[in-house]
C-alpha cells in the first residue's frame, strides 16, 4: 500500500495494469506497422507502374535499356525514355500526389469526405480562372497565378459563406454552389475566346499530363515538397482536428486557426496541379477514402499523397494502352470514368454498412 | 471501499463573475456568479434552454463570455494559453465526435495533447497515464476496440477516460448521461464520484433529478439562464425549487438509503415566473 501523492494528477495510482499498458503499446506499433506496410506496398506498385510506363509505348524499350537511359546512356532510346516518357510519368506522379494530398487533407480539416477540392468548388475557380488567362493568350507562370487566385477566392467564398457549418452540411453545399458559378465563369470565358484558344482550353479541361515541360514538374513537385513538410511539422494539430472543434479545444488545440492554414494549403496544393494538368477529374476526391481504407482509419495524408500518385499514373497508362482508337484519351477522363462509379460504390457501402451493424 | 482515504490539498478554484453568456444578442446565460467547489462534485440541473449546457460551456472556454469572466485561481481563463488551461480542466461536451474507424487505445491518447508538443512526443509514461484512465473507468478491456463499435455505455466511458488522460484537477462534462439507461447511467455517475473522492473536482450536466440529488455534493438549478437554487440537495432540492424549475408539479420522498430527495413528478402546469423569463429571452 503506498500513500497517495498529495498532488494530484495521476489517476488510479494504486492499480496499475500493465496488460492494458502493454496493449496499447501493442496498438500503437500495429498502426504503425500497417502504415509501413501500406506505404511499402504503394511504392512497390508505383514503381512497377513507373517501369511498365517508360517500357510499354509505340516503340518498346526493355528494362535494362530504361536502367542504361537513366543512368546516362546516349541513343534513341534514350531520347524516348529521358525526353518523352520521363517527363510525362514524372508530371502524371507529382500531380497525382499534389492532388490526394489536397483532397485528403481538406476532407480531413472539415471531417467531410465529399469536401474535396474537386467536388467544393476549388478546382473550379481555379480552372475558371486559369481559362479566362488561357483565353487571353497568357502561359506558364501567369496561369499558375491565375489559377491559384482562382482557387484561393473560391476557398475563401466557401469557407466564410459556411461560417459555423464549416464541418457540416454547409460547407458541400455552399461548395458546390460555387463550383457551378465557376464553371458559369468557364462557360463565358470559352464562348469569349477565339477558336484555337477555345480549343487549347478544352483538352487542358480535360486534364492531361501528355505535354509535360520539366519547369511544370518541378514547380509541382517543389509545392508539395514544401506543403508536405508543413504537414508534418503541424501534424499533432492535424490529429487533434480529427476530433470535433469542441472536443479539440477542451484539449487545448486551436481547429480554426489549423483549419484556414490547412484549407489554404489544400488550396494552393488543387491550384497548381490543375494549373499544369488541368482538373483531373476525382482523383482529389477518391485518394482519401481509398488511404483511410487502407489504413484503417486517421487522415492517412501520406497514404492518400501516395495514392493520388498511383491512380494518375494507372489512369494515364490505360489512357495510353488499352483504350481503343488512335485517339488516347487524356487521364482526366479516365479517372472520371473509374471515379464516377467508385464514389457510388462508396456510397452504396456506406449506406448498407450503416443499416447493418457489423 | 472505504470512501475518500486521503483529502488531498484542494484543487484550483473554478468561478464565474456576473457571467453572461450567448450565441446571438440576447444572452441565454444571465449574470451568473458561481464558485465551483473543489474536490466536489457539482451537478447543474434545471429545464431545457435554462443555460446549463451554455453555462458550462462557459466555465470550459468553449465560449466567450459576453459580459462577466471566468476565472481560475483568480486568473482570468480568456487569458491563460489554452495549453496551460486543458491540463488544469477537462473537458466532455456533449456529443464529441471520434474519428471514424478510430481505436479505443487511440483516441484515449489523444488526451495527452496538452501535455505533448513538437519537441515532446508520445512517451512511455503517457501509456501508463492513458492506461490508469483507462483503468479508472473500467475501459481497460477495450483497448482494441473500435470506438464506433462499443455500446453507449462504454463509449462514454471512454470518452471519460480520454479526459482523464489529460490529467485535468477539474472535470466538466455536459449531459454525460442523457443517451444512457438508467444502470448505464448509474455506471457512468459511480466513474465520477470516484474520481471525486480521489480529490478532482467535477461539474456535470444531468437531466434526471433523482441521480442529480443522489450523487450531487452541491446542487446548483437553473431556471431562465440564471441559478435559483443552489447548495446540499436535500436543503435545495424541495417541490417549490422544482415547480420554479421546470414547471412541473412533484412529490418529494426521501429515499431511505441516503436520505437524498427522490423526485415523483405529478403534472405539468400553467407557465409562470420560469417559463415565463425564458420565453421572452
Amino acid at each position: 500500500m503506498t500513500a497517495t501523492a498529495p498532488t494530484l494528477p495521476t489517476p488510479a495510482p494504486q492499480d496499475p495494469t500493465p496488460r492494458v499498458r502493454e496493449e496499447l503499446v501493442a496498438l500503437r506499433r500495429r498502426i504503425a506497422r500497417r502504415a509501413t506496410l501500406v506505404a511499402l506496398v504503394l511504392v512497390l506498385v508505383l514503381l512497377g507502374l513507373s517501369l511498365t510506363a517508360l517500357t510499354v509505348g509505340s516503340a518498346t524499350v526493355g528494362p535494362l535499356e530504361v536502367i542504361g537511359a537513366l543512368t546516362g546512356a546516349e541513343g534513341t532510346t534514350s531520347f524516348v525514355v529521358l525526353g518523352l516518357r520521363l517527363p510525362r510519368l514524372a508530371l502524371g506522379l507529382v500531380v497525382g500526389a499534389a492532388l490526394g494530398l489536397a483532397g485528403a487533407l481538406l476532407q480531413a480539416v472539415v471531417r467531410n469526405p465529399l469536401a474535396s477540392p474537386d467536388i467544393v468548388g476549388l478546382t473550379g475557380g481555379a480552372s475558371a480562372a486559369a481559362v479566362l488567362a488561357i483565353a487571353a493568350g497568357a502561359t506558364g507562370a501567369a496561369v499558375d497565378s491565375a489559377a491559384l487566385l482562382g482557387a484561393l477566392v473560391a476557398a475563401t467564398l466557401v469557407f466564410v459563406l459556411s461560417g459555423r457549418g464549416v464541418t457540416g452540411t454547409r460547407f458541400v453545399v455552399i461548395g458546390v454552389a460555387v463550383a457551378f458559378l465557376a464553371n458559369g465563369f468557364l462557360g463565358y470565358a470559352l464562348t469569349r475566346a477565339s477558336l484555337t484558344g477555345a480549343r487549347s482550353a478544352f483538352f487542358w479541361l480535360v486534364g492531361s499530363v501528355g505535354s509535360a515541360p520539366w519547369g511544370d514538374v518541378l514547380r509541382v513537385g517543389a509545392t508539395l515538397t514544401v506543403v508536405a513538410l508543413v504537414l508534418l511539422l503541424a501534424r499533432r494539430r492535424l490529429s487533434a482536428l480529427a476530433l470535433d472543434d469542441d472536443t479539440a479545444r477542451a484539449l487545448g488545440a486551436h481547429p480554426v486557426a489549423t483549419r484556414v492554414v490547412a484549407i489554404l494549403l489544400s488550396s494552393v496544393l488543387a491550384a497548381v496541379a490543375v494549373a499544369v494538368a488541368g482538373p483531373i477529374a476525382f482523383v482529389a476526391f477518391v485518394s482519401g477514402p481509398i488511404a483511410r481504407r487502407l489504413r484503417g482509419s486517421g487522415p492517412a495524408l501520406a497514404t492518400a499523397t501516395l495514392v493520388g500518385a498511383t491512380v494518375v499514373v494507372a489512369a494515364d497508362l490505360v489512357g495510353q494502352h488499352l483504350v481503343p482508337g488512335t485517339l488516347q484519351p487524356p487521364v482526366g477522363l479516365i479517372t472520371g470514368a473509374l471515379g464516377a462509379p467508385f464514389l457510388i460504390w462508396l456510397l452504396v457501402r456506406g449506406e448498407r454498412r450503416k443499416e447493418s451493424p457489423a | 471501499m472505504s470512501p475518500e482515504p486521503s483529502a488531498p490539498t484542494p484543487g484550483p478554484v473554478l468561478e464565474a463573475h456576473g457571467l453572461s453568456l450567448g450565441y446571438g444578442r440576447a444572452p441565454i446565460v444571465h449574470e451568473v456568479d458561481l464558485r465551483v467547489r473543489p474536490g466536489a462534485l457539482t451537478v447543474l440541473v434545471g429545464a431545457n434552454a435554462s443555460g446549463k449546457s451554455t453555462l458550462v460551456r462557459g466555465l470550459a472556454r468553449l465560449l466567450n463570455p459576453q459580459a462577466g469572466s471566468v476565472t481560475l485561481d483568480g486568473e482570468n481563463l480568456s487569458r491563460l494559453p489554452s495549453r496551460e488551461v486543458a491540463r488544469t480542466i477537462g473537458v466532455l461536451p456533449q456529443t464529441p465526435v471520434a474519428p471514424d474507424g478510430i481505436r479505443v487505445g487511440d483516441l484515449v491518447a489523444h488526451g495527452r495533447y496538452p501535455h505533448q508538443s513538437f519537441f515532446r512526443g508520445h512517451r512511455s509514461d503517457d501509456d501508463e497515464v492513458v492506461a490508469a484512465a483507462l483503468e479508472a473507468t473500467d475501459a481497460g478491456s477495450l483497448v482494441d476496440r473500435r470506438v464506433d463499435e462499443l455500446s453507449g455505455g462504454q463509449r462514454q466511458r471512454v470518452w471519460i477516460a480520454m479526459a482523464l488522460a489529460q490529467q485535468p484537477e477539474i472535470l466538466l462534462l455536459d449531459e454525460p448521461t442523457s443517451a444512457l439507461d438508467v444502470a448505464h447511467q448509474v455506471e457512468v455517475l459511480e466513474v465520477l464520484r470516484g474520481e471525486v473522492s480521489r480529490g478532482r473536482t467535477v461539474v456535470l450536466v444531468i437531466h434526471d433529478l433523482t441521480l442529480a440529488a443522489r450523487y450531487a455534493d452541491d446542487l446548483v438549478v437553473m431556471a431562465g439562464g440564471r441559478i435559483v437554487a443552489r447548495g446540499e440537495p436535500v436543503t435545495t432540492l424541495t417541490e417549490e425549487v422544482v415547480e420554479h424549475a421546470f414547471g412541473v408539479r412533484a412529490r418529494l420522498l426521501e429515499d431511505p438509503d441516503t436520505g437524498r430527495p427522490v423526485v415523483l413528478p405529478r403534472s405539468s402546469r400553467q407557465p409562470t415566473d420560469a417559463r415565463g423569463a425564458q420565453s421572452r429571452t
